[in-house]
């Protein structure tokens, strides 16, 4: 006769049994959160870094699938999604100017003036995560810390720690030379220059031969309102040697 | 056109509504006698408002309110224009109208507080059922590790699809029996619908992100997440859907159709750029019309069957036809 009722497998039966009882009650609970909360996550991106964090801890992603009880019921799903989304859109009008490197500040301002004047606010908060679930899609997205704000990488280019640092070295005047960088990181020569030869090569640098001393290495992506200007895809093209 | 921030007394927030933008409004200390000359000499009322009609009222708020908590000024050498404000401490003088506003905000902000924090009380409470049920998914998940032959197929998807609901990482049981679960495998027949002619127009590939980009804006709400795509697309394969997920060596995901054979390109790769004598992936996307990203996966595929060869230099990566092979 066959024993049923005992063993590992029977105990995996009960219990699952138990969760989708406890899964039922849950969803009731998080409806009824969801009734009277649901306004709040949506305007107050406090409270949403508060929802966020605390998900975090007891290991529960609310973003992991727009399927999942919390994307359904509060409607967090959509509003990363969509900023997914928007943010793909914006690194790609603008990657070739910056070669797919882009201050958070400025992807922030450009994500607002895409979403209009009626779309619900974003904060760089939500620009961040709405970023690390896109790392999903294998292509490159990175978040790199330069000077109390981050960079975002949008296309896969190599960009070890060393290419790192010497980001966050010209994140304060846009540009670097080989001598800042000997003078800060204390590097031989040779290790700063096939840093910058790299980020020219990615299209992350552009090389200044004409300013005053030696060389400098512009990034693009460090370009703020009073240096740069709009310029087109083409006329991009024609600049470059 | 500038005003003191030791000038303000407190700050609200007016949130948008039909016809009407956000606004800051801030309120403020009555003029000083010797104020600066401006656009007005005085006005009756005691607070302006910023209006953002396109944003950025956010941030706004939030350096606005640090910088009323940090006030700096306080501790700054203020110019002769300002030293009326200085007297005022902690027992200012207000006048009356001010001391009624603000009590008003004082209450409206004890209201809100306690709206938020009853939200936070809820979602305490609520988090720590959630936590409940991820313990109960650990020893579940255990257990199925330990005897996989005592659980059935149906119920170890059944476990997934809990787990999916709850947004719990999936612990063990994805080598067991892959990562999808039904949802994704519906998901998955749905995209071999909606994707292929849009493959079919761009030459049979595409890449995840635009993948991602096409089917969340034709969907409208309702979107999918990066990875439920992700998920979907494992599974196109062994559904034996006409499309396939590929992954290239530099990490860079795409979506092909099965009658797409990316080696089979590579020929036609190889042409173009020997009539060309050499070309960039910029280039190469141009001529053929494909985006950069592929157009350089393309290339690199042609060198790594041998066929291209590159320079690589600081004005940037190009391709030449491998003569190597092919003159030898």
């Amino acid at each position: 006769m066959h024993r049923r009722g005992v063993g590992a497998g029977a105990i995996a039966k009960k219990k699952l049994a138990e969760m989708s009882k406890q899964l039922d009650m849950f969803k009731t609970n998080l409806e009824e959160f969801a009734s009277k909360h649901k306004q709040e996550i949506r305007k107050n991106p406090e409270f949403r870094v508060q929802f966020q964090d605390m998900c975090a801890t007891i290991g529960v992603d609310p973003l992991a699938s727009g399927k999942g009880f919390w994307s359904e019921m509060l409607g967090v799903g959509d509003f990363y999604y969509e900023l997914g989304v928007q943010i793909i859109e914006v690194c790609l009008a603008l990657k070739h100017r910056n070669g797919g490197l882009i201050t958070l500040e400025e992807l922030h301002q450009q994500v607002l003036k895409g979403r209009g004047k009626f779309a619900q606010d974003v904060s760089q908060d939500d620009l961040i995560r709405a970023i690390k679930k896109l790392k999903a899609l294998g292509t490159g997205f990175g978040i790199i810390p330069v000077g109390g704000t981050y960079l975002i990488q949008s296309v896969p280019a190599e960009l070890n720690m060393d290419h790192t640092v010497v980001l966050q070295l010209a994140e304060k005047s846009g540009y670097v030379t080989v001598s800042d960088i000997k003078a800060s990181l204390k590097w031989e020569t040779e290790r700063a220059r096939q840093v910058l030869e790299h980020l020219l090569k990615e299209g992350l640098a552009w090389l200044d031969l004409q300013a005053p001393g030696e060389a400098h290495y512009w990034l693009p992506a460090l370009f703020t309102d009073l240096y740069s200007q709009e310029i087109t895809a083409e006329e991009a093209r024609e600049a470059l040697p | 056109m500038a005003i003191p921030l030791s000038q303000i007394v407190f700050i609200e927030e007016q949130a948008a509504g039909i016809g009407k933008s956000a606004k800051i409004v801030v309120h403020l200390h009555p003029a000083p006698p010797n104020k600066e000359p401006g656009p007005f000499q005085s006005s009756k009322n005691s607070y302006i408002k910023l209006s953002f009609k396109e944003h950025g009222q956010i941030e706004f708020y939030r350096r606005l309110s640090e910088e009323m908590t940090q006030r700096r000024w306080e501790n700054m050498p203020v110019s002769q224009s300002l030293q009326a404000n200085r007297g005022s401490q902690p027992g200012r003088i207000r006048a009356v109208g001010i001391v009624g506003i603000e009590r008003k905000l004082e209450e409206k902000r004890k209201e809100t507080d306690k709206n938020i924090s009853e939200a936070f009380e809820d979602l305490s409470k609520l988090m720590v059922k959630a936590k409940e049920m991820v313990e109960l998914s650990k020893s579940i998940a255990n257990k199925i590790k330990d005897k996989q032959g005592d659980i059935t197929e149906d119920e170890t998807i059944r476990f997934k699809s809990y787990l999916l609901s709850m947004g719990i990482a999936n612990p063990v049981t994805r080598e067991t029996y892959g990562s999808g679960t039904q949802y994704h495998m519906q998901l998955a027949k749905q995209l071999a619908g909606i994707l292929q002619a849009p493959l079919e127009e761009r030459g049979g590939i595409m890449s995840l992100t635009e993948v991602y980009c096409l089917v969340n804006r034709a969907r409208g709400m309702e979107l999918l997440s990066p990875e439920d795509l992700v998920n979907a697309c494992k599974m196109l394969e062994e559904l034996k859907l006409p499309l396939r997920l590929r992954v290239f060596d530099s990490g860079v995901m795409v979506i092909e159709l099965q009658s797409h054979k990316e080696e089979e390109t590579v020929a036609s790769a190889l042409e173009t750029v020997s009539e060309k004598g050499s070309l960039t992936s910029e280039e190469f996307a141009k001529l053929v019309g494909m985006s950069v990203l592929l157009a350089k996966e393309r290339l690199l595929l042609a060198e790594k069957m041998g066929h291209l060869c590159r320079d690589d230099s600081v004005e940037g990566l190009r391709f030449y036809p491998n003569l190597f092979m092919t003159q030898s």
